[in-house]
């Protein structure tokens, strides 16, 4: 069980997703992509390394502007701004990080929060270039990728090459400095490890990779707000990574598949849906301690050790 | 190798630490005793960047040392246990001893290697070194506490520390588990060109190893020299080995 490629079979199935023909299908499956990426790069750090980002959505908005700026006002084509938006996200992450790793647990997540809020004000009143409280609309669908079934797998290859990068960085020496942070980083000192660099590095890359789910988003939504990057963004990539699993690597992505269905489900049934979601995602959570996936992973664990006991 | 001149460490107007010199020359097996408050463990986090010392000076192999960040100090060739376990619990104890070996090699940057059955021999060999060759694929935060201090000398040992300081190797062990421990500690030593300072509370163990020895009370030092010296030293007697017989 363990051995199956889960990542390669989900994403096989993904692509099969336009054959149901469905365009409400469609435009929540390219939701649950990008939300899929931004949910896996806050959890290379509240999973990998122990830090509890709570103003992720900076970094996600900051990509989304960026991109869409670009390609509104300067033309420039859509590959390359995403790919802007996802290094001025990292730029961004380098600045703010580089105060916040300064503080830990509460104190960092409480700068994390206010920096985006930073972010969020800006964006909220910086009139002549974010458009203020309206927002950048119209950001044009890029030519190539002008139906959403092409946007949908334009999603799904930038999305799948993301998330295998990032899959090879929790497995490489990097990414296990960063769990021994996680784990104990005062004794991560002690063994010579300098922790402040190595939780840098994990925020600027975590700062790159929101930008880049933030880039698509924007593009995917015809339009850029200063919501990308209100707290509101932040706790909702939050819930989603534990919500699926934070010990997982694909953990937070089942958590975005789950939390934005639910969404779209129960918000079709019923105006009290704030109620009704709050109710059901209390019940997951306590249904499934460690999240869905790492609770599922758990299981299949333990009826793998008895399989092998019973060999 | 090292030589502490006039380090000082007050919290909040307690002085813990007051006017210690402490040398340690290479080879030597170095202990300091005293009674608990003496100031032991605050002299420990003094020497390796735990602590910034309010005054006086940590040399090591020449350089002032003194106020450097812990890891730093680790890169220089220095390396600690802890009196309370200080391990990655959730982690096995393979993926410990590796991630120590992984951290002093330098290897931490490299981004997009595999590390699984990195540095598998070296690993291997470090944890039959302190006993743990069975226990590799165990999770290190459900073993014992026996096994959990190996573990701690396993992490220490694993960045071929120059200078290693233990911090009570043997506090909270059964006296079989402490026999082994100091076993152990012993054939590390002599194995290899490692220079020892530990704090020890059981007397046994300190007179049945240590070649020098430092004794602390309040913060000061009251007596140093051989082991025979010091058991005779009427002072020390009198504050420390006379009240524990």
């Amino acid at each position: 069980m363990q051995r199956l490629p889960w990542g390669l079979l989900a994403l096989v199935a993904a692509g099969l997703l336009p054959l149901a023909g469905s365009r409400f299908y469609l435009y929540l499956g390219t939701d649950i992509a990008i939300m899929a990426l931004f949910a896996v790069s806050l959890n290379l750090l509240l999973g990998y390394t122990g830090l509890v980002s709570f103003g992720q959505a900076a970094y996600f908005g900051i990509g989304a502007y960026t991109c869409a700026l670009l390609m509104m006002r300067a033309a420039v084509p859509f590959v390359p701004s995403l790919l802007a938006g996802g290094l001025l996200g990292a730029a961004a992450a380098l600045l703010f990080g580089y105060f916040c790793i300064r503080l830990t647990q509460i104190y960092f997540a409480m700068l994390t929060l206010a920096f985006a809020q930073i972010v969020w004000a800006a964006a909220f009143k910086w009139n002549s270039l974010t458009g203020g409280d309206t927002g950048l609309t119209g950001v044009p669908f890029p030519a190539f990728l002008d139906s959403p079934v092409r946007f949908y797998y334009f999603a799904l290859v930038v999305v799948g090459l993301s998330l295998a990068l990032l899959r090879r960085l929790v497995g490489s020496p990097f990414g296990r400095m960063l769990v021994i942070i996680r784990e104990n980083p005062e004794r991560a000192e002690f063994i010579g490890v300098d922790v402040r660099r190595y939780e840098l590095a994990a925020f600027v890359i975590a700062g790159f990779f929101s930008g880049i789910a933030g880039g698509m988003f924007g593009v995917f939504n015809h339009g850029v707000f200063p919501d990308f990057s209100y707290w509101t963004k932040s706790a909702e990539v939050l819930i989603m990574t534990i919500l699926g699993g934070m010990y997982t690597f694909f953990g937070p992505a089942v958590g975005a598949g789950i939390l934005l269905s639910l969404n779209m489900l129960v918000t079709s049934y019923t105006e009290y849906w704030p109620l009704v979601l709050g109710l059901i995602l209390a019940a997951l959570l306590f249904l499934f301690p460690g999240g869905v996936l790492g609770f599922v992973e758990a299981r299949l664990l333990r009826r793998h050790h008895q399989e092998a006991r019973d060999a | 190798m090292l030589e502490v001149r006039g380090i000082r460490k007050v919290f909040d107007g307690f002085v813990a630490v007051d006017g210690v010199n402490v040398t340690v020359a290479r080879g030597d097996i170095c202990a300091i005793i005293g009674p608990n408050g003496a100031g032991k463990t605050t002299l420990f986090n003094c020497i390796t960047g735990h602590l910034v010392p309010d005054g006086g000076e940590v040399r090591f192999k020449g350089q002032d040392i003194a106020g450097r960040p812990a890891h730093e100090i680790c890169r220089q060739g220095i390396a600690r246990s802890f009196q309370r376990i200080n391990i990655f619990p959730r982690l096995t104890v393979f993926e410990n001893v590796q991630a120590a070996l992984i951290s002093h090699r330098r290897r931490g940057r490299e981004l997009f290697r595999p590390v699984v059955g990195l540095y598998q021999e070296e690993t291997l060999a470090l944890l039959d070194q302190v006993g743990l060759a069975g226990e590799a694929e165990a999770i290190s935060g459900t073993l014992s506490y026996g096994y959990q201090k190996q573990l701690e000398l396993g992490l220490a040992l694993a960045s071929q520390p120059d200078l290693l300081l233990l911090d009570e190797p043997t506090a909270g062990m059964s006296i079989k588990e402490t026999r082994q421990t100091i076993a152990l500690i012993e054939r590390i030593a002599r194995q290899g060109a490692l220079t020892l300072l530990f704090t020890e509370h059981d007397m046994d163990v300190v007179f049945s190893i240590a070649q020098r020895i430092t004794v602390m009370h309040q913060g000061r030092i009251i007596a140093e020299g051989s082991p025979d010296h010091v058991r005779n030293d009427a002072e020390v007697r009198r504050v420390y080995l006379g009240k524990a017989q």
